[in-house]
């Protein structure tokens, strides 16, 4: 069975000035459907849709659409339109000949510019403002005529990059709905570019979560929140409870310190795992006796709907619940996590590994620093690989005492530790386990002690 | 009179000693005669005197010259410029602004010897040549601040809804320069209407703009007539620059040089 595909974007790669923002996106869009790029800022989310639009080339790979290569199609053929973040209303037009400019271009007869003009202004309801400048409209009636403009020559394809980011809240939340049910009507497909979760949840049939230039996930919105595929997702998506945990066999898996029953199988017996709670899925009571764990509430606040409360567990993890019920905060509280509610993922890995020279028999050079190691076989010249487990990276707040230093990218919260994510300047990415708070953004020195550098020699021709 | 305020009465005093003053002065001397009694003789002799209204014709018609060469010059010069993969360090800028470091007067001598040693006849082309030389920059530059500020977006919504290259320019660059244009053409319009030193150095006095005519009047100690002449000078001038002024008002102002 064919799938009724409108864009298909093939192995696409492209980097500015050196870095890499998008590394070999493969993706197929389905005619009519609403498709969401999400991810954080940086990602190469709206990279990807301007590619699409044709305003960027792509160093390799290529953009098909119906079939056909457009990848070196220059924008004004392409048979998609865009609504950009800022609008980009002509300020020298007023609304009427804003939204006719491109059946003006193409030579449309008047009556009936005048036909459809009128057709699609109804359908954003703003009617009775062909007359107006665009700089007296407020933001959201800039966006309808933005949308307005890119739809009125009915292309195929709607391109959104973040359109609804320079609203405030009440106003975005009614156009979501309108985008929607718009959507809906025209039955074309919508390629939605945004950083927020909440929108991306609401609107799309389609999610695909980006980090760094590379698909995290593909999936409907309840795929996406239900199963991430990674912690990556799973802390982007949502609120979320991430330990570590180990797969002790086919539907058993041991975290906090205890061995819970769960759905999952083929991990393997005692596979190191990363383990997702969504907050609700916690079951919070008083009773003690028939909880599989317990612990101490540390603060509880009204949320509206819900209670978001933090527990102590006696084991010393910190779990994130939300229920409808308040628990005093110092009280003992007993829980319980079904099953089917725990999301186990695959580790990547447990360690850095990194390929390396060895400079004498104590010192190694890589990740372009130079290290002391404890004492080898080595010889200098000797290519090595090096491996640094996450809990063994030193970060320090002063740049200089490092070896090498770098910026936090990402981090995250895990029950009783943090997971950051640390990019250095040469580029390369390590990933940390500390015990230290930081922050995105943070700027730090990275050692490493000597005996924890655990060096092999390299397996050539091997990852 | 708050602190502010009392600052400014330096430049308060300066101007209505070296503008507000000159300006007065110019039009008591246009409105009266030789010993001091009102009079509109000084108008009625420039209306009467045919060589004088044709070289004041004809200094309007080099200045419009000039300006239009400018704008046809400098526009694409200046679109260039603003194209950012070209101008990554903005030392082609440095080229074009660098003129303007020399002294108006070196400049146009340079231009004499120039003309001298190719033997190229100083006459109109010559003067022409001189004036868009020494004014250009001052077409260049506002429009280059203006489409350099232009916000991408806007050529790039132009190409997505089915605007080729052309069309892009015509359609959205252009109008959307226009404050810069202006901004441009006043400054190339409005000294070129006055000059008269390029003229005297580049074609030996053999071209007269209205300029020589104020100097030569003034020189001659006709000191009423010449402030006529200057008068209705400044009038021209102020005409252009309302005009112009309320047309940037109309597409809402995005930069320039004034």
């Amino acid at each position: 069975m064919k799938e009724d595909c409108i864009i298909k974007i093939d192995h696409l790669s492209k980097s500015f000035s050196g870095t890499k923002v998008l590394d070999d996106i493969s993706l197929e869009i389905k005619q009519g459907e609403f498709v969401t790029f999400l991810g954080p800022s940086g990602c190469g989310k709206t990279t990807l849709l301007r590619l699409i639009a044709g305003f960027h080339t792509a160093d390799e790979g290529k953009i098909f659409m119906d079939g056909e290569d457009i990848s070196g199609v220059p924008p004004y053929k392409r048979q998609l339109n865009t609504v950009f973040q800022r609008y980009a209303l002509f300020p020298h037009l007023d609304v009427y000949e804003n939204v006719a400019f491109s059946l003006k271009l193409n030579k449309v007869p008047e009556a009936e510019i005048n036909k459809r003009v009128k057709k699609v202004l109804k359908m954003v309801s703003m009617t009775d403002y062909e007359e107006r400048d665009v700089d007296t409209l407020s933001g959201g009636q800039q966006q309808r005529i933005a949308i307005a403009r890119a739809l009125i020559n009915q292309p195929r394809v709607l391109l959104l990059d973040e359109p609804l980011a320079a609203l405030d809240l009440k106003m975005r939340q009614d156009m979501q709905i309108e985008l929607k049910e718009m959507h809906k009507k025209l039955g074309i497909t919508f390629i939605y570019v945004t950083h927020d979760q909440e929108e991306a949840l609401t609107l799309s049939d389609t999610i695909v979560v980006l980090k760094e230039g590379r698909i995290q996930q593909v999936g409907t919105p309840m795929d996406i929140y239900n199963e991430p595929q990674n912690v990556y997702v799973a802390d982007f998506i949502g609120q979320s409870n991430i330990v570590d945990g180990v797969m002790l066999e086919d539907k058993k898996v041991s975290f906090i310190g205890h061995d819970f029953d769960c759905v999952d199988e083929g991990f393997g017996n005692n596979v190191p795992v990363d383990v997702v709670i969504r907050p609700e899925d916690i079951y919070i009571m008083n009773n003690t006796e028939a909880a599989q764990f317990t612990g101490v509430v540390k603060s509880c606040t009204f949320k509206g709907v819900h209670y978001e409360m933090f527990v102590d567990t006696a084991e010393g993890y910190e779990m994130m619940i939300q229920d409808y019920n308040p628990f005093e905060v110092g009280s003992t509280v007993g829980m319980l996590i079904k099953p089917q509610d725990i999301q186990v993922m695959h580790k990547p890995c447990t360690a850095n590994r990194f390929e390396g020279e060895m400079i004498d028999s104590t010192h190694v050079r890589f990740i372009d620093g130079e290290f002391e190691c404890a004492e080898t076989s080595f010889q200098a010249g000797d290519k090595v690989d090096v491996e640094i487990a996450f809990k063994k990276v030193d970060l320090m707040d002063d740049i200089d005492e490092g070896v090498v230093s770098g910026q936090i990218t990402f981090l995250f919260y895990k029950g009783d530790h943090y997971f950051l994510e640390v990019k250095t300047n040469e580029g390369y990415t390590l990933q940390v386990d500390t015990q230290d708070i930081w922050d995105k953004n943070d700027l730090v020195g990275i050692n490493f002690k000597p005996k924890d550098i655990k060096i092999t020699k390299r397996e050539s021709a091997d990852e | 009179m708050n602190k502010r305020s009392s600052w400014a009465l330096p430049y308060f005093i300066f101007l209505l000693i070296f503008v507000a003053l000159p300006l007065v002065l110019i039009a008591i001397y246009a409105f009266t005669d030789a010993d001091g009694g009102f009079t509109f003789a000084n108008f009625v002799r420039f209306a009467q005197e045919e060589e004088t209204i044709n070289t004041f014709v004809y200094s309007i018609e080099i200045a419009l010259i000039t300006t239009a060469l400018c704008l046809l010059l400098g526009y694409p010069a200046a679109w260039i410029l603003s194209n950012s993969e070209f101008n990554r360090s903005k030392v082609v800028v440095m080229l074009f602004i660098l003129p303007m470091w020399i002294n108006m007067l070196i400049r146009t001598l340079a231009t004499v010897a120039l003309f001298d040693f190719l033997r190229l006849p100083q006459a109109q082309g010559a003067l022409i040549f001189g004036m868009v030389y020494n004014f250009l920059p001052f077409m260049i530059y506002p429009i280059y601040n203006t489409l350099n500020k232009m916000d991408k977006s806007y050529s790039e919504a132009a190409q997505d809804l089915g605007a080729n290259p052309v069309q892009v320019f015509t359609k959205v660059t252009v109008p959307l320069s226009m404050p810069g244009i202006s901004s441009g053409v006043m400054m190339v319009f409005m000294p070129t209407i006055s000059t008269f030193a390029v003229a005297e150095l580049l074609t030996m006095n053999k071209v007269k703009l209205f300029g020589t005519t104020i100097q030569e009047n003034i020189n001659n100690g006709m000191w009423n007539y010449g402030a006529a002449l200057a008068l209705i000078m400044l009038i021209i001038i102020a005409i252009t620059s309302l005009y112009t002024d309320e047309k940037e008002n109309a597409e809402s102002s995005g930069g320039g040089l004034i």
